[in-house]
C-alpha cells in the first residue's frame, strides 16, 4: 500500500456555534477518488477548503506525507490543485490570458501547450475572447483546462460539473478516472451523479452522522 | 475534453521562481486594471477635482494658495488612494482569483508586495505625475513644486501599502468601505504631516532633508512590514468566507 498523500486526524470544524463534523479521520492515497457527499450546508466546501489550506478554523491535525503540514507550506501547494466554486477567472482577460496568470505561478508551460488545452476543454476558437462574453460554462471550463496540463499529484475539486454540459461531464469523468489510474489523488464534492469505479464516499451528515 | 495533454504526475520540481510569479500577478493586475480605464480615472479624476474646487470654495488669494496648496494637494492626494483601496483585492475575492493567488507556492507576502505595486503604478504615480500641473495651480512656487512632487512620490508607495493591510482585513465585510476609512486614517496621518510639513519648509527655504529621510524611513518600514500584516489579512479573511 502506499503512502497516504494527505491525512486527516480527528479533524473537528464548528461554524456559527454548530458542529459541522468531528473526529472525522481518512487517509487520502494516491490512485483514489473520494466523494465528498452530503446535504447543503453539511460542510462540504468547508472541508474542502481546510483540506487545501484555505480555512484555518479546524482541530485536529492535517498530515502531508506523515508530517505536519504546517511545516511544509510550500511542498504541499506545489502538490496541490484547488478549484473551488469561484473558478479564478478574470472577466476582463481572455482565456489564454487567464490561464497564463494561473499556471505562471505555478510551471513555466509555453504558448502552445496552453492553447491546446484550452481547444482541449471546448474552447478552441474562444482562446482570445474576453472570458465576460463567454458563458457560465465556457468560463468553468477556463478553470477546468487547468486539469489538462496540471502535474499536481493532489487535485481538490469543489463543485466541478457546476454548469457543464453533458458531453464536457463526460469527458471530465474519463478525465478523473484515468487520472486516478495514473496514480493521482482526487478528492470532489458534486451533486451530480458520479459514478466512477473506484470511488470512495465520505458523507458528512449535517451534524448528526457520518461514516467512513 | 481530451486528454491527451495531460502531463502526468511528477515530482515536486523547482518549477517557477518567486520573481516570475511576482512579475505574473503585476502584469495580470496591470492587464485588468486597462481593460476598465474608468476605474483608473476615477481617484484621478477626484484628485484633479477636490484641488480645482478650494481656490472656488474658499478663496482664490495667491497668499492663501500657496499658504494651503501644499495641505490640499497632500489631502486630496490622500483621499483619492483611500477611495481606491477597496478594489484591491475586491475583485479578486469576488472571481476566486484571491484564492489561487493564496495557495501559490510562492511566499505570500511577497505578492502581495507585487500587488501593492501594481496598485501604486495605478494610483499613486499618475497622482505623482499630475501634481506638478496641479501645484502650479495652487501657485506654489519652483522649488516647492519639485519637492512636493518628492513627497508625493515617497509618500504614494506608504499609502498604497499600508491602505493594502485595511484592504485585506475588510475583505470579508459586504459593505468595508466606512470601516476601511476609519482603520486606515490614523495610519495615514503621519505621512500627512510629515509630507505638507516638508513643503512648507521648503517654501520657507529651510532645509528638507531631515524631513525627507524621514518620509524615506516610513516608505522602507511600511515596504518590510506591510506586506507580512496584508498576508496575513489575507489569510484570516479567507478563512472566515
Amino acid at each position: 500500500m502506499s503512502e497516504p498523500l494527505l491525512q486527516a486526524v480527528n479533524l473537528e470544524c464548528e461554524r456559527d456555534d454548530r458542529v459541522l463534523f468531528r473526529d472525522l479521520s481518512f487517509s487520502i492515497l494516491p490512485g483514489t477518488l473520494i466523494r465528498v457527499e452530503g446535504p447543503n450546508g453539511s460542510g462540504k466546501t468547508t472541508l474542502l477548503r481546510i483540506l487545501a489550506g484555505l480555512n484555518d478554523s479546524y482541530s485536529g491535525d492535517l498530515l502531508w506525507r506523515g508530517k505536519n503540514r504546517h511545516g511544509y507550506r510550500e511542498e504541499f501547494l506545489r502538490n496541490m490543485l484547488y478549484l473551488g466554486h469561484r473558478p479564478g477567472i478574470k472577466p476582463l482577460l481572455t482565456p489564454m490570458e487567464n490561464l497564463r496568470a494561473l499556471m505562471d505561478g505555478r510551471r513555466s508551460l509555453p504558448d502552445r501547450i496552453l492553447w491546446q488545452a484550452l481547444e482541449g476543454t471546448g474552447l478552441g476558437g474562444f482562446q482570445t475572447v474576453p472570458c465576460r462574453n463567454l458563458s457560465a460554462g465556457q468560463q468553468r471550463r477556463v478553470a477546468l483546462a487547468r486539469l489538462l496540463i496540471a502535474d499536481e499529484p493532489l487535485w481538490i475539486l469543489d463543485e466541478v460539473f457546476t454548469a457543464i454540459d453533458i458531453q464536457g461531464v463526460g469527458a471530465l469523468e474519463r478525465l478523473l478516472v484515468e487520472r486516478v489510474e495514473n496514480g493521482g489523488a482526487i478528492v470532489v464534492t458534486t451533486h451530480h451523479d458520479l459514478q466512477l469505479p473506484s470511488m470512495q464516499r465520505l458523507t458528512l451528515g449535517g451534524g448528526d452522522g457520518y461514516d467512513y | 475534453m481530451t486528454t491527451e495533454f495531460t502531463v502526468g504526475l511528477r515530482a515536486p520540481e523547482a518549477s517557477v521562481g518567486t520573481a516570475t510569479a511576482m512579475k505574473a500577478v503585476f502584469v495580470r493586475d496591470l492587464k485588468t486594471a486597462f481593460r476598465q480605464p474608468q476605474d483608473l480615472l476615477n481617484p484621478l479624476l477626484f484628485f484633479v477635482m477636490v484641488v480645482t474646487l478650494f481656490p472656488l470654495g474658499v478663496s482664490p488669494e495667491v497668499s492663501f494658495l500657496q499658504q494651503a496648496g501644499s495641505g490640499i494637494l497632500w489631502v486630496a492626494a490622500l483621499l483619492s488612494v483611500l477611495l481606491s483601496l477597496d478594489h484591491l483585492y475586491r475583485h479578486d475575492f469576488d472571481d476566486g482569483t484571491l484564492e489561487q493567488l493564496v495557495l501559490q507556492p510562492q511566499p505570500l507576502f511577497l505578492l502581495v508586495l507585487a500587488k501593492s505595486l501594481a496598485h501604486w503604478v495605478l494610483t499613486g504615480l499618475p497622482l505623482v505625475l499630475l501634481a506638478p500641473v496641479l501645484g502650479v495651480m495652487v501657485h506654489l512656487e519652483g522649488n516647492s513644486v519639485a519637492v512636493l512632487c518628492l513627497t508625493l512620490l515617497i509618500g504614494t508607495p506608504v499609502l498604497s501599502l499600508i491602505g493594502s493591510i485595511g484592504a485585506a482585513l475588510t475583505l470579508g465585510l459586504r459593505s468595508a468601505g466606512v470601516l476601511l476609512s476609519l482603520l486606515i486614517i490614523p495610519l495615514y496621518i503621519p505621512v500627512l504631516i510629515f509630507g505638507t510639513g516638508t513643503v512648507m519648509a521648503a517654501s520657507e527655504g529651510a532645509s528638507v532633508e531631515g524631513q525627507l529621510a524621514l518620509m524615506g524611513a516610513f516608505l522602507v518600514l511600511a515596504l518590510t512590514l506591510a506586506p507580512f500584516a496584508s498576508a496575513a489579512a489575507l489569510r484570516i479573511s479567507l478563512s472566515n468566507s
